[in-house]
């Protein structure tokens, strides 16, 4: 190969484009101050300005797969009778559930409630397996919250309980809670205070200035210890026993959160989905409101999907209810434990699914994925996985954010569009969801399944 | 081929148009009302009916944030009020705050067909105008959070009140906004910056600014003067519910300094007494001033017994009443300066505030000297819940009704109020202009609340019934943009409304000053902050008239 050549490699497309301030939808942080370098031959992303590691991969590793839009049994089949068939196997069902959502723009997710209120199903969301015991203590207790940018213009004392966000959320600190200078921060992190507090070093270890190691499922005595302190009641002397920690420390930190001019505690998975729960979450809230007693307080969970916050915000206005709820009767219920996806599919009592945007059948437990397998699934997704490939009909759909425009909700419940990077040749989420709406509503007009049991 | 509809022998009141009640045909074609209308126009006879505009509703809180964590947060609630689909409408939950479908039919099951969500954090509008899009039925705008604005703050310190009034239209453009909001002026500084402090005074300085609330509010008023928003800044005075509040919703009435301005739920504003002592009622000093100024509009934020959910950008109001209940509470900050608290409430019958507050609305109302410019609200959900218009209306009209309620309620709380004295009965013109012609004259809304030619034909038909709470709970017919959307007391079809929203001019130089501000303090990133015209969907600019 002649040595010219040689260097002229890899080919400089022309065809670039700067795409300024897109949004990463990778994890529930949903930066907006990505400036991406769109190589419109190679339908790629080259370059992705200020994303972190995970947003990187998300961007560069996003290609147009050649495959077939539409496969019903495995087989290529036209758009047209992909709709068809899961229109058909929707209106069929007894008992249609939808799970998934948190990977969709909000446009999408409204048309997906809107066809389980049409044909009585169920619908939940991802929700149910991450911050749902969240959303649970919320109902119970409330919460005291704020968004990000308000952490970052005021929070002098920053607390995260149970979460690495070092490797799950890299730009938390960077962006909006650590290190980032704000209006009465004008120092950035060495006008804050950093506490870490959880079952084990992380990555996320060394940002923190003071870590507490609790001992694994503990979390729950630790936290309401700590309600106990700032309220001056007494304590259990054997403290440090139960929950690892010592009670000097206990102290500091009770005299640290009163003292603040505005604290934070962030939430992660380690309390949602560990021994107590949505007691650890309403803790949470519970310890935070106490604490506006004594100073300005306020707690957030860390969410993980890019766009879980918005299924849990369409899903509550459409319905009433945040996540879990079921259409049976012709009328929202909401009860976790019995409409909750994991809970449904692993009673056998679905008969048919659409899962849009997740991949129940590689995380949910052995139960639910058996009865996955028996039931006729229709997915949505941009890429393979385990629920594509157990589906009757399978939708190849574009990428959010990506491919496609859309509303995503930051974790912060902060509403931001998207801008698409380069188009596909695949269809949306919302255009297949409003094409087998269609299709279901034309099924069921003029018969009476229209209309409440 | 035009839709087309004739109305006709019906009772029409149509204050706007000074028909009191007479006897007249309505003629509708695609959408509008008209002169007259082809022989093949579908009819409706209206013997023995009531034919009013669609009601608008000046002051409610039924989309966004705030209200979607009400949602989220009384689940017991919404079980015991469940809203079933029918053949042509969503299903849904009602209860305190309902679901957003529920939301737009409900108001339309009331012959309301325009409502204004009064209170949305600059950073959320976005979040608003997906609801407001499945909000059926009604058409509805929304008013921007700004009163407690850092970045126009800042323009105020620096006297620069002509870049002040710019950057109030950059906002009102980047989001649709309807008009502006102002809330507990200067209040949000104290709240999360002195450990949930609170403004006391409107005279008194604003930490970090040097101006008062006094002077933000007078200022908001001038520019969206000059602006000419189609309506003035609507304003929720400092103080709310505090003992003696009169002085300081007196002061904030002054420093319109005679232009237009709108006192947001004023019963709420209308406390006299001393601080930390039990209120008593102030309603006749408040509404003697509004009598006395043409440059006011109010709605009443009647309270009424049972649920409620306090539901306010005023969050330390919702703290203050966190640390009576100590039931569960929300706050939530948000950047662009704005927040919100939440507490589910109930408004009891046996306790003297609450009473008291009942009574002072009813006050306001029967000592109103002119009804175009005392609208009725509930503030929803704050007073009760929008359900309760019909029951109201009929505590307004029927004086012996009233009197037989005054019988079951706190009796010390009635001895601090005239209200046994009042014998005044709404007529059903009056009750007219409460619910549509005034609010639509106050918002500036010229093709609604009123029936003459061009208008939008939004026509709410009632059966007449002397009990006029039955009688205002279930309009027979409701025609929206001349769609038959209620015939017979049920959905013929469903309806989609539109957004109602403002577009004052301004020089586009501001936004270049607003952009390192907003890139220094706030999360989103400024080229992503303005709200693409596709979040509108069916939408009307309604036009601003700028002075100068």
């Amino acid at each position: 190969m002649p040595e010219a050549a040689a260097k002229a490699k890899p080919k400089e497309s022309k065809n670039i484009r700067i795409v300024k301030d897109a949004t990463c939808t990778f994890c529930g942080c949903v930066c907006d101050d990505m400036e991406l370098t769109v190589d419109l031959d190679a339908h790629r992303i080259t370059k992705a300005k200020r994303a972190c590691v995970l947003g990187r991969a998300w961007f560069y590793e996003h290609t147009l797969e050649e495959r077939p839009v539409v496969l019903i049994d495995g087989k290529e089949a036209s758009l047209d009778e992909g709709l068809d068939e899961a229109a058909r196997i929707l209106v069929d069902a007894k008992f249609p559930i939808t799970y998934g959502l948190s990977d969709c723009p909000c446009e999408a997710q409204r048309v997906a409630v809107d066809i389980m209120d049409t044909i009585n199903g169920n619908i939940d969301t991802t929700t149910s397996v991450c911050h749902g015991p969240s959303g649970m203590a919320f109902q119970g207790v409330g919460e005291s919250t704020a968004t990000l940018g308000e952490i970052k213009n005021r929070a002098d004392l920053v607390i995260y309980w149970g979460g690495n966000p070092a490797e799950s959320h890299p730009r938390h600190f960077t962006r909006y809670a650590v290190t980032p200078k704000g209006m009465f921060i004008p120092n950035g992190k060495k006008d804050r205070t950093v506490v870490l507090i959880d079952v084990r070093k992380t990555p996320s270890t060394p940002v923190a200035d003071i870590f507490v190691r609790v001992k694994p499922g503990k979390d729950f005595e630790l936290l309401w210890a700590l309600r106990a302190l700032v309220k001056g009641r007494k304590i259990s002397e054997d403290i440090e026993e139960q929950t690892g920690v010592p009670r000097e420390t206990l102290d500091d930190l009770v005299q640290r959160m009163k003292n603040c001019q505005f604290g934070v505690l962030f939430m992660g998975m380690g309390l949602t989905m560990t021994r107590g729960r949505h007691f650890n979450s309403g803790a949470v809230y519970s310890l935070a409101s106490d604490l506006n007693e004594f100073t300005h307080f306020v707690a957030k969970p860390v969410r993980g999907h890019g766009n879980v916050t918005g299924a849990d915000n369409v899903v509550a206005w459409q319905t009433g209810y945040p996540f879990g709820v079921n259409f049976n009767r012709g009328y929202p219920r909401f009860n976790p434990g019995e409409f909750t996806t994991s809970d449904v599919l692993a009673r056998g009592e679905a008969d048919a699914a659409m899962i849009v945007a997740s991949d129940p059948a590689s995380n949910f437990p052995k139960k639910a994925i058996e009865h996955l397998e028996k039931i006729p699934v229709i997915s949505m997704d941009v890429k393979e996985t385990h629920t594509t490939r157990l589906s009757r009909v399978r939708f190849a759909v574009a990428t959010y954010g990506i491919n496609t425009g859309g509303t995503v909700y930051r974790m912060d419940d902060v509403p931001i569009s998207l801008r698409p990077a380069f188009d596909s040749p695949f269809p949306t989420d919302q255009e297949i969801l409003e094409g087998i709406r269609k299709r279901v509503k034309k099924i069921l007009s003029g018969s009476k399944a229209r209309v409440a049991a | 081929m035009p839709s087309e509809l004739k109305i006709s022998n019906g009772r029409v009141y149509d204050p706007a148009n000074n028909v009191d009640g007479s006897i007249q045909d309505l003629c509708v074609r695609d959408g509008k009302i008209v002169e007259s209308v082809s022989k093949s126009a579908s009819r409706i006879d209206a013997r023995g009916m009531v034919v009013m505009p669609g009601a608008i509703d000046i002051h409610c809180h039924i989309a966004g944030p705030k209200v979607n964590l009400a949602r989220k947060l009384m689940p017991e609630d919404h079980r015991l009020d469940v809203h079933p689909k029918t053949a042509v409408t969503r299903s849904g939950t009602g209860g305190i705050v309902p679901s957003t479908f529920a939301t737009g039919y409900r108001y339309a099951t009331m012959g309301y067909t325009t409502a204004m969500e009064a209170a949305v954090p600059p950073i959320t509008a976005r979040h608003v105008l997906e609801e407001l899009d499945d909000t059926p039925v009604v058409d509805k705008g929304f008013y921007v959070l700004l009163g407690n604005n850092a970045f126009l703050y800042k323009l105020l310190k620096e006297g620069r009140k002509k870049e002040f009034k710019e950057a109030i239209a950059w906002w009102v453009n980047s989001v649709h906004a309807y008009t502006v909001k102002l809330v507990n002026t200067g209040s949000d500084e104290l709240w999360k910056g002195r450990k949930n402090a609170n403004i006391t005074d409107v005279n008194e300085q604003i930490d970090h600014y040097d101006i008062t609330p006094a002077f933000v509010m007078e200022s908001f008023i001038e520019a969206a003067h000059e602006l000419g928003l189609p309506h003035p800044p609507h304003i929720h005075c400092n103080n709310l519910g505090h003992s003696g509040n009169i002085s300081t919703t007196l002061d904030t009435m002054k420093a319109a300094q005679g232009r237009r301005a709108h006192i947001a739920h004023v019963q709420f504003h209308s406390f006299g007494g001393e601080l930390n002592k039990n209120p008593v009622s102030g309603a006749q000093e408040i509404i003697n001033y509004i009598n006395d100024h043409e440059n006011i509009t109010a709605d009443v934020g009647q309270v009424m017994f049972g649920k409620a959910t306090a539901m306010t950008a005023d969050a330390p109001l919702a703290w203050m009443l966190r640390n009576v209940k100590f039931d569960k509470w929300v706050n939530a900050d948000t950047e662009c300066e704005s927040g919100c608290g939440i507490i589910p409430f109930s408004y009891q019958e046996s306790i003297y505030t609450h009473t008291l507050q009942w009574a002072m609305g009813l006050e306001l109302f029967l000592m109103s000297k002119d009804p175009w410019r005392v609208l009725l609200s509930t503030d929803h959900p704050n007073g009760g819940s929008f359900m309760n218009y019909p029951k109201l209306i009929k505590l307004l009209m029927d004086s012996a009704y009233r009197k037989e309620a005054l019988q079951h309620v706190n009796q010390k709380a009635v001895a601090q109020t005239v209200l046994p004295e009042l014998d005044r009965e709404y007529t059903l013109n009056e009750i007219a202009i409460i619910t549509r012609a005034g609010p639509a004259r106050a918002l500036g809304l010229k093709n609604k609340g009123h029936l003459g030619i061009g208008a939008d034909a939004d026509v709410t038909i009632y059966t007449e019934d002397e009990d006029r709470e039955q009688m205002f709970n279930a309009p027979r017919y409701v025609i929206k943009d001349g769609t038959m959307v209620i015939k017979d007391h049920e959905f013929a079809t469903d309806h989609k409304g539109k957004i109602l929203h403002s577009k004052p001019g301004y020089n586009e130089d501001i936004a270049a000053e607003i952009e390192p501000f907003f890139e220094d303090y706030y999360s989103v990133k400024f080229g992503n902050y303005a709200i693409s015209e596709d979040y509108l969907h069916d939408h009307e600019e309604v036009p601003t008239h700028p002075k100068s």
